[in-house]
């Protein structure tokens, strides 16, 4: 059980950055409106930003170079985007993922 | 999903998300416990941000020894997508008194949001402050408690790589990616997918000549534009 300084101001700043996003839009909206461009701007933060956070896993950055291929997280990608497909839910598409990857992993692929 | 708005119906309609947030909360809690943070640490993170995914990336950086304003930038950036869902959800609350809509904004998350539009359709546009909050408190007890219980299955477990949960936070966002393109009708799946399309391309070159987190704000930036751009065509 222990905290360094750097986690401690980490939780405190990423809680106060959190809350404001989520509870500020609500003392906002009940005063006066966003201008649409930003709502438009904003409509696709979603899709963006869980995309990059996606590549971010399955590229390998090579400074300088061209950015190669993760082979073990892509092969695992596979079954856990078709268990995406077929279960629209969350929680299989992690649990096989993480099982893919337990296959790959026991046959040192990748 | 009945159209009763009691806080009773609230943890009932919220309970088959919370299989969500115990396997996920599971996931992330090994996940800490293998990147070296301390039960008290996981607790902080989850009872005070509280933020699913930003958890994932604030565990990656803090082990990555990034500076905290990158920190704070990326925890930003993640859950930018929550000002959007908080301005949907408050035009529900106008008539609550600010202390009250503060109180429901502090703990929206992706699902109890997903969820509070669902019910909408059912109860004629209509949503209380009993039905969202006990929605809210379920899930945020739900997910801390679930990620604790993680941190320390994660202690008696030698060597989680090998049975693949590192791979966990990669599986989430390929859900959440999933999710997010069959589920937005507002923007429609040939837009998102050129849409992510260019963001991948702009990612995958960018990670060659700036760091890693910088790319992923510049590939979302230029995401955003592009769809605009592309909207605006249609």
């Amino acid at each position: 059980m222990s905290m360094s300084l750097t986690e401690l101001w980490t939780i405190l700043g990423c809680g106060l950055v959190t809350i404001l996003s989520r509870a500020l839009p609500f003392a906002f909206v009940k005063s006066l409106t966003m201008p649409a461009w930003l709502i438009n701007f904003l409509s696709f933060v979603p899709i963006t930003i869980m995309t990059a956070l996606c590549c971010q896993s399955l590229f390998i950055a090579n400074p300088g170079h061209l950015a190669t291929l993760n082979i073990a997280n892509c092969l695992a990608a596979i079954p856990a985007t078709i268990a995406g497909v077929l279960t629209k839910s969350l929680l299989m598409v992690v649990v096989v993922g993480i099982m893919a990857m337990a296959v790959l992993r026991y046959f040192s692929i990748g | 999903m009945n159209p009763s708005l009691t806080f009773k119906a609230g943890v009932h309609d919220v309970l088959p998300t919370v299989f969500g947030y115990i396997g996920v909360g599971l996931a992330f809690g090994i996940v800490a416990h293998t990147s070296h943070l301390s039960l008290l640490v996981v607790a902080g993170l989850s009872f005070i941000v509280y933020a699913g995914s930003a958890q994932f990336i604030i565990t990656s950086m803090l082990l990555l020894h990034d500076p905290l304003s990158a920190i704070f930038i990326s925890t930003f950036l993640v859950n930018s997508r929550m000002i959007l869902m908080s301005t949907s959800l408050a035009q529900y609350f106008r008539h609550e008194s600010l202390t009250r809509n503060l109180l429901i904004g502090s703990l929206v998350t992706d699902e109890t949001f997903a969820l509070a539009m669902n019910k909408q359709n059912k109860t004629n546009g209509k949503l209380s402050f009993a039905w969202q909050s006990a929605a809210n408190v379920v899930a945020y007890l739900v997910w801390g408690i679930a990620t604790i219980v993680g941190a320390v299955l994660g202690g008696l477990i030698t060597n989680p790589e090998r049975f693949g949960f590192d791979f966990a936070l990669t599986a989430m966002f390929i859900g959440l990616v999933y999710l997010q393109l069959i589920s937005d009708r507002h923007l429609g799946l040939s837009l998102q997918l050129m849409v992510m399309l260019f963001v991948a391309l702009i990612y995958y070159f960018m990670i060659g000549i700036m760091s890693q987190n910088f790319a992923l704000l510049v590939a979302t930036v230029t995401g955003c534009l592009f769809g605009m751009e592309m909207k605006k065509c249609r």
